[in-house]
């Protein structure tokens, strides 16, 4: 009985929390320029999304070009940069340690807009012009602490002889490094990567500061002003519907496998 | 220290210069005329006026309804979760981490749209429904997260000193979750104060928070007034950190 | 004659398939020290936690003071107890800890103080109230944590492990203290641990358990002393554990030569297994008094005894404790009084499967059809009983050449071989003789000869 109250609950709660994308998802499926006014199934929407053959907003494509390009090159560089700095920190002791933590927590605590302002106002100061670069160096700034805290909790957990072992069967400090401890830290790297992939897609805020106006826009920011022109253009519903349906199966194919591995564990 | 300590030292330039020095920058803009002088005009201005402090007062009164609705509604959804026997299928954790990953302007525009076929009246109503179904999941998790890794016996250890199981979750589950809420509360409050995209999608641009203020003045180049209004938020989220003890994190990975 | 506090009637619980506890009765009489004691996964923790209300039994009943709360929750039960990680509340400090279970029970404040002033002193952790737990060692916790239980005055405590975490040192000067606070309280203490010595030290009973089922209840040195089977001999304490012959009534053979023993009963001509513990074999020079001969194979001083290895002149290995050392290679003579020879009946013979006849030359058991010799005797589809010898199992190193895949689960040097007992991949026990040398928790696989495979009636 308290079984049934309790998934009553967390289903009616799913379904509401879940009704706006579902509208969205079935309103993808017809040519109706406002939601709810359903004027015939139709995939145009869909083929216009995937020709660039939009009424006057043909920068969708290439604002997800962006979003994608910048969110690589981010999290790339984030977690090349993260990843030799964790390995620095969990060397480090005392003051230094926490200080460099301290300052590595900063930009996982402050708002996206606080972010947003001081980099602005950096660039500002600096006098560098922003756009292309600015943004890639501002998605950096926020994605690389989340590596470090990824990569962090695997260095902690690996037997500090691992390194010494491998100098002492002969390697070099960068053989060790490579066939070693970059092969144990690699669950950490990955994880950290993923993180700061979607950090930098899902980010708006950083993005609307740093990008200045040479007219870049990635997804983010393309759905702002395009909402403030009024209403969402009707190609970012199958949009919306194609990147709800991707997560929904990369975090079942992510789960499955870890399901199937703690099964495994288990035998 | 070893030489590996070293490694540490391009990443320590990068956050100086990335993160020192632009907060430091928000403070010397803040406290800056136009003309570079150094003034407390920015605060004076901001204090004065009554409609920048109406809203400033409107955006913490959201802000903190909204992470109340949250916890409400979103404690007891994490307890079933993490109860082996009211809730045993993983798809329904997945379900509710989900959202955490889809761009949250998409999932805000999604849900204005929805209100706007629906017919309802764009306002302060509609603003803390869309800002509970951007930002239930992100209370949900860490406390889910930390009642699904507590240790069974606390609870059996209580029921072994007599408590009745209602005890045992008001007196020793509860309390032991906090760690949970508290991050719960980070991650709703923090982005709901500073917000400024979300309201402006949520009330049609009829309600304005402090974010979207903040971002106007950037925008129309008042970075001294912008930068001291950026202080102002800093200083409110320094206050709301401090809830938070940094040795007990909880917040775990996001998958 | 005390009255019993505790009885556990018939207790049978599984986990899925796995039987955890096999039909398990204990009586604990009021104010015993009673350590339940045996292997990882033997079942010890699962009886504890049913006693305790955490977890049911699929069958059978829990009767505690003349009361069967079988189905009475934890919180109303009239026991507490010392959780193996302690479980102290870490949002709590220590004295709020202690008082936890009292507020419960809406004990008046005043009343609360003194009782855990008392249970702190009895702790000897006075000062320690204020103190956050997680601040605490581990020793510091583990006191804590006791007098979290026995504040409450149950009347029966349970511990968990309770010193499993602690180090050594720390853990001899806990088992005295607990053997005094046991005095003091006069309550009944249930103790579950892995540690024989500690269960020796410690206990006025001692209840051994494997695979689910108790093996033997008895006295510290009952359980030393007489042992009852191979298991037990094994687990408590160094033993020399052989196949032997009861000849007849006082006359055991084994290691080759004839005994004589204080056992009768057995029969004539029946095997058993026989165990003399290492310290009551009598190691000399070779003379002419001695009851058989061994060459010393090695010797290693142990603090306050020698343990050597000898070869005897049958080819047995021994294991002898002496405080007189004797070198490798030196011939030496041996006496084993007839008291110091414990003498076991054999839970089996050989192995013995329930089996179905396929065809003329096929049997099926433990789930896998076999080949045998060919018989007429019994059609296809009756059911037979199988047998195979412990020495004709054949073991090799990889599971996937075998019939059958399994692990070995337990062994025992009986002298000449080992004796193995391979738990097969769905669930079966197969004992094996074999003179290879196997570790626990190996991965084998398991054939069996056509030839060695004997049929013969059911009983029934």
């Amino acid at each position: 009985m308290k079984r049934f109250f309790a998934q009553c609950y967390i289903w009616i709660l799913l379904i509401v929390l879940y009704a706006p994308i579902v509208f969205i998802a079935v309103f993808s499926f017809t040519e109706s320029k406002v939601l709810g006014n359903w004027t015939g199934f139709s995939t145009k929407l869909y083929s216009n999304l995937f020709t660039g053959n939009m009424q006057g907003t043909g920068s969708l494509m290439h604002a997800i070009e962006n979003t994608v390009i910048i969110a690589l090159i981010a999290a790339t560089v984030s977690t090349i940069l993260g990843t030799i700095a964790a390995i620095g920190i969990h060397n480090m002791r005392g003051r230094a340690k926490q200080a460099i933590a301290f300052m590595n927590n900063i930009p996982m605590l402050n708002p996206d807009i606080i972010t947003g302002v001081s980099l602005f106002l950096l660039f500002v100061f600096l006098h560098i012009s922003q756009g292309y670069v600015t943004v890639v160096l501002a998605h950096i700034t926020f994605c690389t602490p989340y590596v470090v805290l990824s990569v962090l909790p695997k260095l902690t957990q690996m037997n500090p002889n691992i390194y010494e072992a491998a100098l002492d069967l002969g390697a070099t400090p960068f053989q060790a490094l490579k066939k070693v401890l970059i092969p144990m830290l690699k669950p950490g790297m990955i994880s950290g990567f993923i993180l700061a992939f979607t950090m930098s897609l899902d980010d708006f805020a950083v993005t609307f500061f740093t990008r200045g106006t040479i007219g870049l826009d990635t997804l983010s920011t393309y759905i702002y002003t395009d909402a403030r022109k009024g209403g969402l253009t009707p190609e970012l519903r199958p949009m919306i519907t194609i990147m709800f349906l991707g997560i929904l199966l990369l975090l079942i194919v992510i789960n499955m496998r870890k399901i199937r591995n703690t099964n495994n564990a288990v035998k | 220290m070893t030489k590996r300590s070293t490694w540490a030292l391009p990443y320590a330039i990068f956050l100086v210069l990335f993160v020192a020095l632009p907060l430091i920058l928000i403070i010397l803009y803040a406290f800056q005329d136009g003309s570079g002088n150094f003034t407390f005009g920015n605060f004076t201005k901001f204090f004065t006026d009554t409609d920048a402090i109406e809203t400033f007062a409107l955006s913490l009164e959201v802000a903190i309804e909204n992470t109340a609705l949250c916890i409400l509604l979103g404690y007891p959804a994490a307890w079933i979760l993490a109860n082996k026997n009211l809730n045993r299928s993983a798809v329904t954790i997945v379900l509710f981490i989900m959202p955490m990953w889809i761009n949250a302007l998409m999932r805000t525009l999604a849900t204005a749209e929805l209100f706007h076929m629906l017919g309802v009246q764009l306002g302060k109503g509609t603003l803390l429904v869309g800002m509970v179904y951007d930002y239930l999941p992100f209370m949900i998790y860490p406390i889910y997260n930390i009642l699904n890794r507590m240790d069974k016996s606390y609870a059996e250890a209580a029921q072994d000193l007599g408590a009745t199981p209602w005890q045992v979750f008001w007196k020793v589950q509860v309390p032991l979750s906090m760690p949970g809420v508290v991050s719960g509360i980070m991650m709703v409050f923090m982005p709901t104060v500073s917000t400024f995209a979300i309201s402006e999608f949520l009330t049609n641009n009829k309600i304005k928070l402090f974010g979207t203020i903040i971002q106007e003045n950037i925008n129309s180049s008042m970075w001294n007034y912008g930068a001291a209004l950026s202080l102002v938020m800093l200083i409110i989220i320094g206050i709301t950190s401090l809830l938070q003890d940094n040795k007990k994190d909880v917040s775990g990975g996001i998958v | 004659m005390k009255e019993n506090i505790i009885e556990l009637n018939n207790i049978t619980k599984h986990f899925g398939d796995k039987c955890i506890l096999d039909n398990v009765s204990l009586s604990v009489k009021k104010g015993e020290f009673v350590t339940i004691l045996g292997p990882s996964g033997c079942g010890k923790t699962t009886l504890l936690r049913i006693l305790a209300g955490f977890g049911s039994a699929d069958s059978g009943e829990v009767v505690i003071n003349g009361e069967n709360i079988t189905d009475v929750p934890p919180h109303q039960r009239p026991v507490n107890t010392v959780f193996q990680r302690y479980a102290l509340f870490p949002h709590l400090d220590v004295y709020e800890n202690i008082a936890f279970g009292l507020k419960l029970q809406k004990v008046p404040v005043d009343e609360i103080d003194t009782r855990v002033r008392k249970v702190l002193k009895m702790v000897s952790m006075t000062d320690y109230e204020d103190r956050d737990v997680e601040s605490l060692s581990g020793g510091q916790q583990q006191r804590v944590a006791i007098a979290r239980a026995i504040v409450n005055q149950p009347k029966v405590l349970l511990l968990d492990e309770p010193l499993a975490a602690l180090d050594l040192k720390m853990r001899k000067d806990m088992q005295i203290e607990l053997k005094e606070m046991h005095r003091k309280l006069g309550i009944t203490f249930i103790y579950v641990t892995h540690d024989q010595e500690e269960a020796l030290t410690l206990s006025d009973t001692i209840v051994v358990m494997n695979e689910g089922k108790i093996q033997q209840i008895g006295t510290p040195t009952d359980i030393y002393n007489e042992p009852q089977n191979s298991f037990v001999a094994d687990f408590i304490g160094e033993s020399n554990i052989l196949n032997g012959r009861m000849v007849k009534d006082r006359l055991v053979e084994f290691a080759g030569h004839e005994f004589e023993c204080v056992d009768e009963g057995f029969g004539e001509n029946v095997d058993v297994d026989v165990v003399v513990r290492p310290e009551d074999i009598y190691i000399m020079n070779k003379t002419e008094g001695a009851q058989f001969t061994a060459k010393v194979k090695t010797c290693i001083f142990k603090g306050v005894h020698y343990e050597m290895l000898v070869d005897t002149d049958t080819r047995h290995e021994l294991m002898i404790q002496d405080y007189n050392a004797f070198e490798p290679d030196t011939e030496v003579g041996l006496i084993i009084r007839p008291a110091d020879i414990q003498v076991m009946k054999k839970e089996r013979i050989c192995n013995t499967f329930e089996a179905e006849i396929i065809s003329e030359d096929r049997v099926k058991f433990m789930d896998e059809e076999f080949e045998c010799k060919p018989q007429t005797t019994f059609a296809p589809g009756q059911k037979v009983k199988a047998e195979v010898k412990f020495n004709k199992v054949e073991l090799i190193d990889h599971p996937e050449d075998g019939m059958l895949a399994g692990t070995v689960y337990f062994l025992l040097y009986k002298g000449d071989h080992y004796h193995l007992t391979i738990l097969t991949d769905d669930g079966y026990h197969i004992w094996v003789d074999t003179n290879d040398i196997w570790d626990k928790g190996d991965l084998v696989g398991i054939n069996i000869a056509p030839k060695d495979i004997k049929i013969i009636k059911c009983d029934d």
